[in-house]
């Protein structure tokens, strides 16, 4: 027994450094109060603070910070969208991830791996020269690539032609990513609390107090605040906080499913998508393949795992990769995705003077944490929406203008 | 295997069917504004409880109502959709 060790514990003022300082009672007034302690709600919380000096800002959670779709989502990162508002849009969120460990001092564990959406159709092929052409023309990397290009990017994919869907070609995305989801939360809240936002979890918001159409204050469980402005950005539960503000939205919310299997040796470099099986897959830096599938049929708020769908998701994924088959699923679990009709995100106004939306974000709104909670911020802010996130107003539906992304992001998150 | 009851075909598998949607009355098309249009088209009351919605059975293209309680997943009643259709109360 090392004993330097020892009166090394015994020596004092050497405790851990708390990550967020303790909890403290809800004050009963804020400048901003931010509904929903997710990434993007710390995001925008973070950048109030350091771009626009509002620190005066309460983040509210029902639950735990980063609990929600954060904790649960698979973390893929991309930008190789349909649509030049996405393609713009979720290209500057890359470009903030790859200085996101440097500006928050947090390692975010962010690793560029490449991204391959696979076609099995020519209809498939198709959509993704389009894709590859928009992205190409804003700048962004995406080619598409043969059996040759693909044996090279992933060695030990089944290329063979003995399967139902054999695959016909890629699209390859370099800048495609993973990172660690809980560090972005993490590192987005202690970065807020420094700069003196207060984060309160276990705080459930039940009420929007309304004057005259502008928002004044929130009741939660632990009492009535008044506020200034309010962000809800709370996905899975959007419909149910505009409810209380008193307007409705175009969302279903439905379970998104995903698991894990044991950890493996590294074997897979890229992410691989097949939007025509459902499915997808990327090795995490422990080793374990994160996989994930196609929503659940209804929709619902139980965030219930079910058997039927680990059934569907392994019948594709030995099609891909047959070796898999021996390999156990360790964890499957569920979280509540904010669908749109058009498969983009609600960012901006809302009926409610001062109280902004962050909604809609589906399967895919982890690789816009950074960018949607800096625009988001400069909404609450300026009180105004800037240009690039104008597209995805709300207001987009009753002008029948919606944002047409499912050929993008149906499957591939 | 989650089970469904069917109005027309009894007990079947859930995969077997698919949801339709919340039960709304259409506004009339002559008399809505762009927004009370825009709200029937788009707008969705997502409820977190009981929900009564259109549910088809694909191998049959039977259209019934289901009430369901999406907080719990728990399947409340079906029934064929003459017992409400034209008298949707609001
Ligand atoms: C299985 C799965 C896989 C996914 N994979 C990807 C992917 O690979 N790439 C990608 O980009 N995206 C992916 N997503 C989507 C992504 O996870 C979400 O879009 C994103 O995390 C949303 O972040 P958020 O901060 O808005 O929401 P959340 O992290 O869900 O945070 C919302 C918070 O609001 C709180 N809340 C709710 N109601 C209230 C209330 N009344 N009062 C107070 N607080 C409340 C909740 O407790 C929660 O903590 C996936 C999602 C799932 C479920």
């Amino acid at each position: 027994m090392p004993l330097g060790l020892i009166r090394h514990g015994f020596r004092g003022g050497r405790r851990p450094r708390r990550a967020l300082p303790p909890a403290v009672g809800l004050r009963p007034r804020y400048d901003v109060a931010i509904i929903g302690a997710g990434g993007h709600g710390l995001a925008a919380a973070y950048y109030l603070a350091k771009d626009h000096g509002i620190a005066d800002v309460a983040v509210l959670d029902k639950g735990w910070l980063g609990g929600g779709n954060t904790a649960r989502n698979t973390t893929i990162i991309r930008s190789n969208y349909l649509t030049p508002e996405g393609v713009r849009f979720y290209d500057e969120s890359i470009r903030l991830f790859r200085g996101l460990s440097g500006e928050l001092d947090f390692n975010i564990l962010y690793s560029e791996r490449g991204h391959l959406t696979l076609a099995h159709t020519d209809a498939a092929l198709r959509t993704m020269r389009w894709r590859a052409e928009v992205n190409k023309h804003l700048g962004v990397e995406s080619e598409m690539v043969g059996l040759d290009g693909l044996a090279r990017l992933c060695p030990h994919l089944n290329l063979g032609r003995d399967v139902r869907f054999p695959i016909l070609g890629a699209l390859h995305h370099k800048p495609g990513a993973i990172a660690r989801h809980d560090a972005v939360a993490w590192g987005y809240a202690i970065a807020a609390a420094r700069r003196g936002v207060e984060i309160h979890q276990n705080t459930e918001v039940t009420g929007i107090l309304t004057e005259k159409g502008r928002v004044t204050g929130v009741e939660t469980s632990r009492g009535r605040i008044a506020c200034g402005k309010v962000l809800q950005a709370v996905a899975g539960s959007s419909s149910l906080l505009a409810t209380m503000a008193g307007f409705r939205l175009p969302i279903h919310t439905v379970p998104l499913q995903a698991c894990v299997t044991e950890p493996l040796k590294p074997f897979l470099d890229p992410i691989v998508v097949s939007g025509s099986l459902h499915v997808y897959v990327s090795q995490s830096a422990r080793g374990e393949l994160v996989m994930g599938g196609p929503t659940d049929p209804y929709a619902l708020y139980a965030q219930r795992p079910t058997l039927e769908w680990k059934e569907g998701l392994a019948a594709p994924m030995l099609a891909l990769f047959p070796f898999l088959a021996e390999v156990r699923v360790l964890r499957q679990w569920a979280g509540l995705a904010d669908m749109t009709p058009d498969f983009s995100p609600i960012m901006g106004l809302t009926p409610v003077e001062n109280y902004y939306i962050d909604a809609g974000w589906g399967t895919w709104g982890f690789k816009a944490t950074p960018v949607c909670g800096k625009r988001m911020a400069e909404t609450v802010a300026i009180g105004k929406p800037p240009a690039p996130i104008e597209p995805f107003a709300l207001d987009r539906f009753a002008a029948f203008r919606q944002l047409g992304e499912r050929g993008a992001a149906s499957v591939g998150h | 295997m989650k089970i469904l009851h069917c109005p027309l075909n009894g007990p079947r598998n859930i995969s077997e069917f698919v949801c339709g949607g919340e039960v709304v009355e259409m506004p009339d098309p002559g008399a809505a504004t762009d927004a009370d249009w825009s709200d029937y088209v788009f707008g969705h009351e997502n409820a977190r409880g009981t929900v009564r919605e259109w549910w088809f059975h694909v191998p049959t293209a039977y259209w019934f109502i289901a009430e369901r309680d999406t907080g719990t997943d728990e399947i409340l009643r079906t029934y064929p959709a003459s017992e409400i259709f034209g008298r949707v109360p609001p």
